[in-house]
């Protein structure tokens, strides 16, 4: 996948306070086509929050966000309608519906936006279902009764079910053992391969910065503080991205990152 | 893949010729129902190929359309052939192909007569094991009652006063108007009837027997029910959700003792207050109705009140009231702790938990009724 030089999501002096507090001042960033990013930072830096701003649940209070060149804030319901169809977003833990299967989880978006025959709807459903590897007895069973792992995976599937051009992903592999996590990277990474997926991956799995990332934004101090390869990230000098880098879970990762490499 | 800005018009275009299928434009989810009127057409005479080189995009949608037209295919002993696809087109395809659905997934076969018995027993035998459950709960609780009254030291005293606010004190202005209004009604209703035979001052016995004994109490219970009942359940039911009830087990704490005794103690203290505020309210409402009416000053309704109901009559409504209260405490908490993981279950027991201590609570009701026919009160 060859980046384009135009970003497929700009953000230009994001401004975002929640009553006294400023989480976001004068943040800017620019996503690639096709990239994977992966956006880090401490608890509280406003990752999630971003993205919610870009995906337009959160109104900022100053700034520009721009999708596919058109402006989230200022376009009307109809043109945000048909944008939000480009992007698919999974929420941590999967923010399944819980009075609905995963097969119709993952055709509920299909059926408010699309009129399909309901074979073909569930041949869809089922293709998104095992792609991201649940199981076929999976398709039937509620949200209560699937594992963490598995209602991240269903959430990833009802995420990509409209088949978007970007997929926002809050924490993916959090609360996954190690190798599931792996799993659900290699996964990712597969899937943004297949589909020519430009991923949004907010992420603390310094593995999964590793194993899939093509670049990552590190915000701290309100703003993107730094932006680049892994590589770059390892000369940047700022205390804290130097601690998160450099730190004993860092240094393992990134040890396991160059066994894989070498194999 | 992607359009930057302006999306381009949805359209597919298709030709076919020589027994080739040739696609150009978008095939998409969107653009997929164009053709597969054409899809059914070529089930009679299927192709040898299909040309996607003019593709501009295909989605997983697309590429299913591509295998399925392959499957077709493969259905009259053609090898359909696939030209032009990118390098990316040809992963698509690929991906999906692995990924295709078992054909006989999708069928799902209807309910013969066997199959609706099954339902049916596994109905009976579910609410036989919660009958049974609800049962031992009931005996936990009475239990854990029983440790309390032999070590007063355990009972948490100041959630018993909590609960007490809540449930009692809090439903007194509803409670009590609830019951004025059942006065105001019964005196209305009956001084109609009464008048076509005369009997107009035994309009006052109507309402002191019915009140006291049936309605005052059997209306309170409904409405605490209803108030408190819920809140038991979902109270309870989200401290399950979130796992706090497994946190105090590891903490060695007895939820029993903790959420459940406190609750179910507060409602029976509170039920029978409740119930003698109905009381005096229902009947303060029909000495007014009485009067406006028919002219019963309150000195002659009180007079006859006095005079004329037994006061069994009374006893008879607060007997039961403790009952009624245990019914609400237990079904309540109960189906608290039957909340599971998700939030669909909170919302479905908290209704099942009012539903069931209502109609239990009516049950009750009509026991104590034949119960104190035959003891003759």
């Amino acid at each position: 996948m060859t980046a384009v030089s135009d970003p497929i999501i700009r953000v230009r002096g994001l401004v975002t306070r929640f009553g006294t507090h400023t989480v976001h001042d004068g943040l800017d960033l620019d996503v690639k086509q096709g990239e994977i990013i992966g956006v880090v930072g401490g608890s509280g830096t406003g990752k999630s929050v971003l993205l919610r701003a870009i995906v337009g649940l959160l109104e900022p209070d100053a700034g520009q966000i721009e999708v596919f060149g058109q402006s989230v804030r200022s376009t009307s319901d109809a043109e945000f309608r048909a944008l939000r169809r480009r992007w698919g977003v999974m929420f941590q833990d999967g923010a399944l519906f819980s009075s609905l299967t995963v097969r119709q989880n993952v055709e509920a978006p299909m059926r408010e936006q699309l009129a399909l025959p309901d074979d073909l709807r569930e041949t869809l459903a089922g293709i998104k279902v095992r792609m991201v590897g649940l199981p076929e007895n999976a398709m039937a069973k509620y949200p209560s009764e699937l594992s963490g792992g598995m209602r991240k995976r269903a959430g990833f599937a009802r995420a990509i079910a409209m088949d978007p051009e970007i997929v926002f992903l809050d924490e993916p592999t959090a609360g996954l053992d190690p190798i599931g996590a792996a799993a659900f990277d290699i996964l990712i990474k597969q899937l943004q391969a297949s589909l020519g997926l430009t991923v949004f991956l907010v992420t603390h799995d310094l593995d999964s910065l590793h194993a899939i990332c093509d670049r990552i934004a590190v915000l701290a101090d309100q703003k993107v503080l730094a932006v680049g390869t892994m590589d770059d990230m390892m000369q940047v000098d700022h205390p804290w991205v130097h601690e998160y880098f450099h730190g004993p879970r860092a240094r393992a990762a990134l040890s396991s990152a160059q066994r894989e490499g070498a194999q | 893949m992607t359009e930057p800005a302006a999306m381009p018009a949805k359209t597919i275009q298709s030709s076919t010729f020589d027994g080739t299928l040739t696609l150009s434009g978008r095939l998409l989810i969107d653009t997929l129902l164009q053709l597969e009127g054409r899809g059914g057409h070529a089930a009679a005479e299927p192709f040898h190929s299909i040309d996607i080189t003019d593709l501009s995009q295909m989605d997983t949608a697309g590429a299913w359309f591509l295998i399925d037209q392959k499957m077709r295919a493969a259905r009259h002993n053609i090898a359909l052939e696939i030209r032009g696809a990118s390098q990316a087109q040809a992963q698509l395809i690929a991906t999906v192909e692995k990924n295709m659905p078992p054909k006989d997934a999708a069928a799902a076969k209807p309910l013969s007569i066997a199959d609706r018995f099954e339902v049916y027993g596994r109905k009976v035998v579910r609410a036989l094991r919660m009958t049974v459950e609800l049962t031992s709960f009931l005996g936990q609780v009475i239990a854990t009652l029983g440790g309390i009254i032999r070590h007063p030291s355990r009972l948490r005293l100041t959630s018993v006063v909590h609960h007490c606010q809540e449930i009692g004190v809090s439903a007194v202005p509803i409670v009590a108007l609830m019951a004025f209004l059942i006065g105001v009604v019964l005196a209305f209703q009956g001084s109609a009837q009464l008048r076509q035979f005369g009997a107009e001052v035994f309009v006052v016995d109507l309402i002191a027997i019915s009140i006291l004994r049936e309605l005052g109490i059997l209306l309170t219970a409904i409405i605490v029910a209803g108030r408190s009942g819920s809140a038991f359940t979902a109270s309870i039911g989200s401290m399950k959700m979130r796992e706090e009830i497994d946190a105090m087990r590891t903490l060695g704490l007895d939820p029993v003792t903790i959420l459940v005794v406190p609750r179910v103690l507060a409602l029976m203290l509170m039920l029978p207050a409740l119930g003698f505020i109905a009381d005096i309210s229902g009947l303060v409402g029909g000495a007014l109705m009485s009067w406006i009416d028919m002219g019963v000053s309150p000195a002659v309704f009180q007079t006859r009140l006095v005079n004329n109901t037994d006061v069994w009559h009374f006893s008879v409504g607060m007997i039961k009231a403790p009952f009624f209260a245990l019914i609400i405490g237990i079904i309540g908490c109960y189906e608290g702790m039957k909340v599971g993981g998700d939030a669909e279950s909170l919302g479905r027991l908290t209704s099942a938990s009012v539903v069931l201590s209502i109609f239990m609570v009516i049950v009750m009701d009509a026991l104590f009724s034949v119960f104190f026919a035959v003891v003759g009160v």
